[in-house]
């Protein structure tokens, strides 16, 4: 960003990657996904880089108000002095927290999650779908993240992305409204669960497995890891995998 | 000349008006012991709220069949209590059926005889579904009507609405019942009020071979006991779970209309931020501000709304049911941190109300009723905020509290700890250099 800002070059899009995006291995290869299909899309965006900081998200919901807001508050001035009017992400959190919490403070941008940008970039024909993909009528079922569903009622456009995959699109029992937490929402992906007589991941990766679906799709950077731990835990991670919708469509494009 | 009957009405209007009266007050000042919010922006949207989740119950369909036979007892809860404007005037007015005998008069008894036969079938429809209730909550043990805030108290509370509503139902058979076989006897003051087809089925049989004597005293008894009965249920319901049959509309009015991601500023914070930030300019706190504490530890530090969905809980579980943390045995259940809530307010209440506004007892919601392992269990999922059929919101409650234990007491668990220094020092909640917040790019870089 801080490149283009030089070169007097304002982008139509900004890309949040977020600290999972930047520095959690596993969905470090969701951002390069998502990257190359932006590029096949000739989207042109630009990355803040090493100027990017934590929203505050986990801050916030831990209770830490003051380190929300500096965080905030800083990413604010920030996004602000590059003039950024669009942003898209693929963490949740970040959508959620950019888009609901930071007008409160001065932030205020159009905020898309890459599910819905996806969905945009395919029904507006900037990606095309292939005749036949490799997911055709494969079982796929969608889990849906708590800040993307019942937070900011974001359902369609993930399963649409499944769809456009051509893929057998298998609902868990709970699913939707009343879909089940993957247990590391309200920062409870930086500390272990109280005391109880499950692992909440467990219990959903359980019902994703009762589906049969061989492939669990996910839209969030915290849902994944607890998703993959979950059929780590289970020994089926032979034969069942956890992907972002990302990595699907561009695995489908053989990105 | 003024009949033994309508004083002892009128003592009872009085009585039971004082202490249902007093007690609204009270709740009313309880409520109000919240901190303020501004819950009153966008009229349209709140009104349709009301007019969808309170009113058309729009939330209970999400179960189907409870949803049907609840609905029937709150139709018949509104419009069987139509029937108490001629309660009313026959009590004052020392009469009896004025309307029926008004409308006699008219020649339009037929109008009067399908409002009570509607009635009739309503109050059946009420006595198999309050059955029904009670067969599912004490024979079929359905799991969310268990847990351990459902103590002894909740459990007999939940069962002592649906038997008041099944006597005050079996009240009106009784009163119909004895009415039409004493028209039938031609006995004076009775007007001709039609044919009631559900009591004449039901429960006329039981008391024709009574003498007339005994059948009047038995209708007296039983319009007596309907009267009674709605007044004592009147009050019961202020101090019950069954509150909610009123604060379920202004609960549904003053709902939150945000997104449910979204969690609410704290604008103190924002002024400090933005101070030590020096964006603003430092500034003294103005006298109209008392400086209270970060977040909320006990009912004062809540806000009006938290505390009237408080008062708006009917302990059905739907919230607990859904929630993760509860449904894998944590001990967090959003519907304990409603009743406790409701419980402690209205011990600070009665505290307040005898020894003092500035009384303390020591005691607070977090700590006393709440405990921290609860708070700290929530994943902020919203599932149970979702699943209220009243759109109370646990969450809020949790979310304070958390702030209260970061803030105030710093005894957030030392992962969190760790997690804001993190956030801190390196700008993410890993521990990585954000010198290497960019790496992910470096295979672009290589392949071009």
């Amino acid at each position: 960003m801080a490149e283009l800002a030089q070169k007097g070059i304002e982008p139509e899009l900004l890309l949040w990657i977020g600290c999972a995006g930047s520095y959690d291995e596993r969905y470090k290869k969701v951002t390069r996904a998502f990257v190359r299909l932006l590029n096949l899309a000739k989207v042109s965006f630009a990355v803040l880089g090493e100027e990017e900081a934590c929203t505050g998200d986990p801050a916030r919901r831990a209770g830490n108000e003051f380190l929300f807001q500096m965080q905030a508050t800083a990413n604010i001035q920030v996004l602000n002095g590059y003039k950024v009017k669009k942003i898209v992400t693929a963490c949740p959190h970040c959508f959620n927290t950019i888009k609901n919490e930071y007008p409160d403070l001065g932030g205020k941008y159009e905020v898309v999650h890459h599910s819905e940008f996806l969905q945009q970039l395919i029904q507006e024909g900037r990606l095309t779908m292939e005749e036949e993909t490799e997911f055709k009528d494969t079982k796929i079922t969608y889990h849906d993240s708590c800040y993307l569903g019942r937070s900011n009622h974001i359902y369609d456009a993930p399963r649409q992305l499944i769809k456009f995959l051509q893929a057998d699109l298998v609902e868990m029992e709970r699913n939707k409204e009343n879909g089940f937490c993957c247990g590391a929402g309200g920062a409870q992906m930086f500390k272990e669960s109280e005391k109880g007589t499950k692992d909440i991941n467990i219990e959903r990766t359980e019902e994703a497995l009762e589906t049969h679906a061989t492939i669990i799709a996910s839209a969030c950077p915290f849902c994944m890891t607890m998703l993959s731990d979950g059929i780590k835990n289970k020994d089926r991670d032979e034969d069942v995998k956890v992907l972002d919708l990302a990595e699907l469509i561009a695995k489908s494009k053989n990105l | 000349m003024i009949s033994f009957q309508q004083i002892l009405f009128l003592i009872t209007i009085l009585v039971a008006g004082y202490f249902f009266f007093r007690r609204v007050l009270q709740i009313r000042k309880n409520i109000l012991m919240g901190q303020d919010e501004d819950r009153t922006d966008q009229p349209t949207k709140r009104w349709k709220s009301m007019l969808l989740v309170a009113f058309g119950q729009k939330k209970m369909f999400k179960k189907p069949i409870p949803a049907f036979l609840h609905l029937l007892i709150y139709i018949g809860f509104i419009v069987i209590n139509i029937e108490g404007i001629e309660f009313f005037l026959d009590g004052i007015f020392g009469k009896h059926r004025m309307i029926a005998r008004l409308l006699q008069r008219l020649d339009l008894t037929i109008f009067y005889s399908i409002t009570l036969n509607i009635f009739e079938f309503l109050a059946l429809a009420v006595i198999l579904s309050c059955v029904f209730f009670l067969i599912r909550r004490n024979v079929y043990k359905i799991k969310r009507f268990d847990g351990v805030e459902m103590s002894r108290w909740p459990k007999l509370d939940a069962n002592l609405i649906l038997i008041f509503e099944i006597i005050l139902m079996f009240a009106i058979m009784t009163m119909n019942a004895t009415d039409q076989i004493l028209q039938e006897r031609n006995v004076v003051g009775f007007p001709n009020t039609g044919l009631m087809i559900i009591s004449e089925i039901f429960a006329s049989p039981f008391y024709r071979p009574f003498n007339t004597e005994l059948v009047l005293a038995i209708e007296r008894i039983a319009w007596w006991a309907h009267i009674i009965g709605i007044f004592s249920f009147a009050i019961y319901v202020t101090y019950s779970k069954h509150l909610h049959t009123f604060m379920a509309f202004p609960n549904t009015y003053y709902s939150n209309l945000e997104p449910f991601g979204k969690i609410k500023n704290m604008p103190e914070v924002t002024r400090e931020v933005n101070m030590m930030l020096g964006i603003a300019q430092v500034e003294s706190p103005t006298n109209s501000e008392t400086v209270r504490s970060l977040g909320a530890k006990d009912i004062k530090d809540l806000s009006w709304k938290n505390l009237m969905d408080a008062y708006t809980c009917t302990e059905c579980g739907r919230c607990t049911a859904q929630c993760p943390a509860n449904q894998t045995g944590k001990l967090l259940s959003p519907r304990k941190i409603m009743m406790d809530t409701r419980d402690r307010m209205e011990e600070l209440g009665d505290l307040l109300a005898k020894s003092g506004k500035e009384a303390t007892d020591g005691k607070s919601l977090l700590g006393d009723y709440i405990s921290k392992e609860e708070i700290f269990a929530c994943t902020s999922c919203n599932a149970c905020v979702e699943a209220c059929p009243v759109t109370i919101d646990p969450l809020s409650i949790i979310l304070q509290m958390r702030r209260y234990m970061s803030m105030e007491e710093s005894s957030a668990p030392q992962e969190w700890n760790a997690m804001f220094s993190n956030i801190e020092t390196s700008f993410s909640p890993w521990k990585f250099p954000p010198s290497e917040r960019f790496k992910w790019a470096d295979e672009f870089t290589k392949e071009n």
